[in-house]
Formats: structure tokens, sequence, C-alpha cells
């Protein structure tokens, strides 16, 4: 029976691309000058893991590559060779190459074979030990772990305990026993016995303080396995500032340990190996292998097995994607039948009234805990910019720090890859043109090296993200000139927000020299389209000389609309309720005409075009006199239009359905959505229907 | 009596595999993610068979079968040693440490199937 090994290949690649993530992070953040051996340590884990995953799977590729990564890390780790910035730059770009077999496999493609035996070729270099020994940073290479250690995914602070436990019986007389597992327990941090039972004692405490990155219940698993049950009682230790460093400790500590006496099974000095010594055994195999277990039939029946062995499984997103869809089908449903229940006597029915009510709770909580489950920490997003700064400052020759705050933050997992070419634009465009050289900082009194920094904070119903820069500033002279010069109509009388909304002009730049790296300027553009089309909004705010804040504010979800339905004739439309500036009835007075025609109202002085709904849809039976209906102000992109509308409904949420699936693409709407009594309702594209507006009136004026 | 599987391994697809793998032969697999995992699965219920990686955050393969030779109802479970290693080095470590055998990786399913039959039928 053959087995398919495809069938593991996508839980390999999403594993690989973990391993590969949480590579490059750990390889950007290394400190060269005194590397944290349990960073190395956890660079060549993911190297390894790789390895052996890889291999499995009959990617001889990526095996063969991190192969290499994984001899040249090993040297690393053993202080014969120094990890230079050479050595982490193949790394990195082994790690690139990597990716790139990856996707190849992914995509089931043949991958390009140069890029990859052309990494290979400088790791082995690097590794044939060019350069010499570690004899320098050999010091900090034993050093213990840093206290200050960066977090990375599997190491926590180290923490300083004392661990008192009871052996079983069985153990507390087998001293070689309580050695093995002393020695043990030393490989987890370090150990030193504070007090021992008498070596006669069938029973009897120990005390041992240990310094471990290990969590409690961790430890305590590791324990209990050999003691008496409740006997095990793990505490902080007070002095845990006086305790010595953790390694002395441990050299120390074995000293205790009694001689180790042969493993039983090395007397037998028979091996049995196969053919290809692919795998062999220490001793003969018993012909009939025993019941070695002292099974306890009952006991594993009702076998709380499998105690979290893994807490999270993968599921492909279609299928999250279809949950989402049902249950948005789910809450039409309950909506539905609360309409039609609120015509019916609430006295009569009491029973089913509270059953609706309950429905209603359920439904709620059961849509929140499913858009949970598409929910993604920023991370994924911001953990590739310490990369992007790095490579990038260095052929800049500018000094940058990258800081982070609020990456715990979550937004709907669809935002997270679709935020992600954006916001690197935008940290791109911070480093050239907003973080000065080392020098002109220097000469304008700052620190050598700038600071940018990526936020993210949930504010009401939407995500903020921020990114910010120390730097240079807008310069609005500058921009207002070169804006004239592209042919924009730019007054003096321009506020700053308008002026910094100018740099979102396609084929806008204001940087002296176009660089490969941000290059003309084109992009901005794209940034604020990109965004826009996920139904956020851009930002600048700016000071020359002291730096510049761009801020993106996007919704939470994609799947899900706070929406202000309107009514218009006969139909019903959903306004997103994130463009809504106010609504109000206007007046015979406030109404303006352009060439003969209504198309303005006047508001507090300024002047609103105006999108008469019914006449732009086709809408028969719509109000046509503006002051009988109502006048909806939108803003989108910094404009403001009046849509006009017959009433307003109420708000809703509304769960959004495409419907790019079964028609082309509609100027002024960008979704549809069922309403509790089953009409279907369009949701309206504000940007649009304001943009629309605005070229209407150039068009007439 | 079917007998169960311990299958300890930090990676996920590694996991699969072999606990797929077993499974289509009838063995049962209980999966860890590391050694100081697979005590805590290993105080719960006893195996028939543990297999177990070298290399594992946390506690590693060799690391995993020290301590549970240190255990009575672990005495005499076979375990073999799932690992890239196949170094004398490596080998005698295993052997000291009270292995049963290895098992090198890559390895082919039907390669893992074998292995396990020869050791617990």
């Amino acid at each position: 029976m053959a087995i398919d090994m495809t069938q593991f290949y996508q839980v390999f690649f999403d594993e690989a691309d973990e391993h590969l993530a949480q590579m490059e992070s750990l390889l950007v953040a290394l400190d060269l000058t005194a590397p944290d051996m349990e960073d190395v340590n956890a660079i060549f884990r993911a190297a390894h893991s790789i390895k052996g995953s890889s291999g499995t799977f009959g990617f001889d590729d990526m095996m063969e590559i991190t192969h290499v990564m994984e001899t040249l890390l090993d040297k690393v780790r053993k202080g014969e060779l120094a990890l230079d910035t050479e050595r982490v730059d193949a790394c990195l770009r082994a790690g690139d190459v990597l990716r790139t077999l990856l996707g190849a496999h992914r995509g089931g493609q043949a991958a390009d074979p140069a890029a990859a035996a052309l990494i290979r070729d400088r790791l082995n270099a690097l590794c044939a030990g060019e350069g010499a020994p570690a004899a320098a940073s050999a010091t900090p290479l034993v050093a213990p772990p840093a206290v200050s250690a960066p977090a990375s995914p599997d190491d926590a602070e180290m923490r300083s305990l004392e661990v008192r436990f009871v052996p079983e019986p069985h153990v507390a007389g087998q001293r070689e026993l309580m050695s093995n597992m002393l020695e043990e327990l030393a490989r987890l941090g370090s150990v030193e016995v504070l007090e021992e039972p008498p070596p006669d004692a069938q029973y009897g405490q120990w005390r041992l303080a240990m310094c471990t990155r290990l969590s409690e219940a961790d430890l305590r698993g590791v324990i209990d396995f050999m003691a008496e049950p409740r006997s095990v009682v793990i505490l902080a230790r007070s002095d845990a500032a006086a305790a010595p460093p953790a390694s002395a400790t441990a050299e120390a500590a074995y000293g205790f340990f009694a001689p180790r006496p042969a493993a039983a099974e090395a007397e037998v000095e028979v091996e049995a190996v196969d053919e290809e010594a692919a795998f062999g055994f220490f001793a003969p195999l018993p012909a009939v292998a025993p019941p070695a277990v002292p099974a306890e039939p009952a006991d594993a029946a009702s076998a709380p097995a499998k105690v979290k062995a893994d807490s999270s499984i993968r599921v492909s997103v279609e299928k999250v994607d279809q949950l989402i869809n049902m249950v948005g089908e789910l809450v039409i449903t309950q909506s539905m039948l609360q309409q039609s229940a609120s015509q019916i006597n609430p006295v009569l029915f009491e029973s089913l009234m509270s059953s609706l009510v309950q429905l209603e709770r359920n439904t709620r909580d059961l849509q929140e805990s499913v858009m949970s489950i598409r929910m993604m920490p920023i991370s994924a997003v911001f953990s590739r910019f310490p990369r992007v700064v790095r490579d990038l400052s260095q052929k800049l020759g500018k000094q940058v720090e990258l800081k982070t705050r609020g990456e715990t933050t979550e937004l709907d997992r669809g935002l997270i890859e679709r935020v992600a070419d954006p916001l690197t634009h935008l940290v791109r465009n911070s480093l050239d043109h907003g973080i000065e050289s080392p020098e002109a900082r220097r000469a304008a009194g700052k620190a050598e090296s700038g600071t940018i920094t990526l936020a993210a904070a949930h504010k009401g119903g939407s995500v903020v993200i921020e990114v910010s820069d120390d730097g240079a500033g807008l310069d609005r002279a500058r921009i207002l000139a070169t804006a004239r010069e592209r042919g924009i109509v730019a007054p003096d009388s321009l506020s700053d927000a308008e002026v910094w909304a100018l740099i979102f002009d396609a084929g806008f730049s204001t940087a002296k020299e176009v660089t490969e790296v941000s290059g003309r300027g084109v992009g901005m553009d794209v940034v604020k389209k990109n965004i826009a089309a996920m139904g956020g909004r851009v930002e600048i705010e700016s000071m020359l000389g002291v730096g510049t804040r761009i801020t993106v504010r996007l919704p939470l979800t994609l799947a899900i609309l706070d929406g202000m339905s309107v009514r218009v004739g006969g139909e019903t439309y959903i306004l997103p309720l994130n463009y809504v500036v106010e609504s109000l009835q206007v007046t015979r007075d406030m109404v303006h005409s352009i060439s003969g025609a209504d198309r303005l109202i006047r508001l507090r002085g300024e002047f609103i075009s105006v999108v008469p709904l019914g006449t732009r849809f086709g809408v028969a039976q719509a109000q046509t006199d503006w002051c009988a209906g109502i006048m909806v102000v939108v803003e989108a992109d910094g404009l403001k239009a009046a849509l006009f509308v017959d009433e307003l409904g109420g708000q809703h949420q509304v769960v959004i359905k495409s419907l790019q699936a079964n028609f082309r693409r509609v100027d002024g709407v960008s979704g549809a959505t069922i309403m509790g009594d089953g009409q279907v309702a369009m949701i309206l594209d504000a940007p649009s229907l304001v943009s629309g507006a605005r070229r209407r009136l150039q068009s007439v004026a | 009596m079917v007998k169960t599987i311990l299958a300890v391994d930090d990676s996920p697809s590694i996991r699969q595999m072999v606990s797929f793998t077993l499974n289509s032969v009838g063995y049962e697999v209980v999966e860890a993610v590391d050694g100081v995992d697979a005590l805590r699965v290993a105080k719960a219920q006893t195996f028939g068979l543990v297999l177990t990686d070298q290399n594992m955050p946390r506690m590693d393969g060799l690391g995993l079968i020290r301590a549970l030779r240190c255990a009575p109802a672990y005495r005499d479970v076979p375990i073999l040693m799932l690992t890239t290693e196949s170094s004398e080095q490596m080998k005698s470590a295993g052997r000291a440490a009270g292995a049963t055998g290895w098992l090198v990786k890559p390895f082919d399913p039907q390669k893992l199937i074998e292995v396990v039959r020869k050791v617990i039928g």
C-alpha cells in the first residue's frame, strides 16, 4: 500500500513558512557583538526542522540548503565560527531562496535550481571557515543567555524557582534514577540541590533551586512524572536576584551527581542493523514483543490522553469563509424571524418570543466567535519590517531604529494580507524621504539614528495603524511648488492637511532625485487607492524638521458593515456609516443652481454638490422635491457630497454580499445585502458617488 | 489489543505523516510536540511504543528517553529515535540514554511501518 505524500504538503508549507519567518526575525534581531546562544539555537532548530520535513516530503532542494545552513549554524553554536554580517546576510538570503522554492512547490511548479545552487555554494564557502574562528566572540558565545534576551516564540524569561517534591517510592529507592532525573532537570535550565533525604531513606522530600525558562505548568508536568502526586510545590525564589548566574550553578550542580551507571541496555552489545543502516536496534528484539506495558485497560479507556497535545488546528481559509458565509445567512434568517414575530401578539406567544430573544443572543455570539476565527494579530505584517528596514537602511547609508507597538492588535485575515503592501510602501517612504542622512541629522541637532515607529490599536470600530518617523517632515513650500509644476491647482490658501493630501496625487514626487527605493512617488496614490478599497482612510500629519505621521484607519472586518438604510422610491440602500457626516432637511433658500438646474446646497457657508439617488439609479416614484426629502451629507477622500433620499431607515449591521460573482461592476454600488424582511438592498459606494458628483459639477460649470 | 504509539516531534507535518501512516495500518497514535509535552501525555497513559525526534525545543529526544526510563512503566517500553543524525556519536548517545533503536530521517512511510512492525508486531 502506497501512501500519498501530497496530502501532507499543506501542513508542511505552513510549517516551513512559520519557521522561515521565525528564522528571519531572529536573524535580523541578532546582536552580532554578543549573539544570544538561545537565539542561535532557535535559528538552528528552525533550519533543522525545515531540513527534516522537507527531506521527508521529497523537497530535496530545500533540504540541501537547510543542511548547509544547519552545518554553518552548528559551527557557530560550538564557537568554531564567528557570526558576522556576511554570514547573517547569507542566512537571510538563504531564507529568501527557501521561500521562493517553497512558493514554487506550493504552486506545483519546478523551482529554479540556479539560485538554490548559488546560495548553497555561498553558505558552503562561509561554512568552510574562511575568516577567523570565533576567538573574539568566544566569551559572549558561552555566556549564559542574556536576561534581556529579545522575546522569541519559545523563550520566556529565565526565572528562579524553588521546587519541592517527594519522589514516588520506586524512584526514591534508586538513587541512579534520581540522578537521571536531576540531570534532565539541569538540561531545562540549571539545578542546585538544596536539600535531599538521607541516602538510605525510602521516602523524603527534595528541595531544588532551579533557573528555567519553562513555565510553571510545564515544569510541574516534568516533575509530576516521577513525583508523588500533590507533593510538588513550585515557588518563585525571593532571592532570585541574588542567585548566581545560570551556567555557573549548572556546572556546580553537576558535581553532585553520582557517576552515571551504564544503561542496562548497553550491556547487550548486539546491534541489529538494517542492511542500509537506515534504522537499527541496540538490542535484539524479543521474538514476539511481549506486552511490556503493565496495561490498565480501564485507565487507558478513560485516559484523559492527549492533554492539550496541540492546542491549535489548521483549517483551510475556504472552510472558515464558508462558515462565516453560513453564519451570515443565519443572521439574516434570524432577523427575518424577528420581523415576522413583530406582528404577532407577544402575550399569546410568550414562550415563542422568549425563544426568539434567546436565538438573537446566540446568533450574535456565534457571529462574534466565528468572526474572531478570521482575526490575526497584526504582528503577522509587522514582523516583515525589521528585515525591510535593515536592508534599506544599509543600502541608503542611514541609521534607523524600528519600533513597533500594539503588535497583538487583531484584524481580519483578509485585511492583513492586503494591508501589507501599502504599509511596506509607507515604511520605505519614511526611510527614503523622511529619515535624513546621519550627517544631516547631526547638523540639525538630532541623534544620528532616526526612528520609525509602527503602531497599531483598536479605536472604536476600526483598527488604526500609524507609521511615524522623526525625520525631516514634509516641506509645504516644496510640495506646493511641485504641484504647480505638474499643473495641479494649488493656491497658497490651502490648509496644511490639504497640502499633504497633494502627495496622494498620481505621479507626484518631491524627492529631489528619483531613487531606486521609493521610485517617483507613484505609489502614494496606489497606497491610498488600496486602503480606500479596503474601506479605510489615510491621514497625514507632519511638521517640518520634526517628523511625519501617517495614519491608516481600517474597518475591523470586511464581511460585516455598519450601515444606515435609506429609502428611495420603493428601494432601500445601505450607506456605510463611517462616511456619513450628518443628515438634514433643506429649505428652499439653501438650494443653489448652476446652468439653470439645481446642483448644490449651501450649508453653513459651504457649497456641497447634491447627488439625487433616485435620478442617479433611475428609481421610479422617487421624491424629486429637495425640500421634501432628506439630504445625507457624506465625506470621502476629503470631499463632501449630499445624497438626496426620500427618507432615512435606521442603522443596521449588514452582511456584505459580493455582486461581482453574478453582475459586472456597477459604479456607485459596492455590494449588496439582504435585509431582515428578505429584501435585497444595494450597498452604496460613497467615494465613487462623491467623486462622480464632483466630476459632473466640473463638467457643467 | 491495538497498541497505542506516542509520536513526539515538533514538526506538525512529520507528526501528521507519522500518525496517518501508522493509523492506516491500524495503530493508534497520540501526538506530542516536544519532550516536556510527551512526559505530560506519558503520565496519563502508558504507550506500547514511543517514537521521538531528537532535536526539539524545551526537551530533546535523548532527554525524553532518559526521563521515560526513570519510570517503571516505561522501563521496557520500546523507544525509537527518528533522527536526521546517524553518526556513531548520536547512536551511542541514544543507546546510553536507553533508546531501543533508531530510524534515520528522512524516511519513507513504508519503512516506518516496517520498523514499527518489527518492534511491536
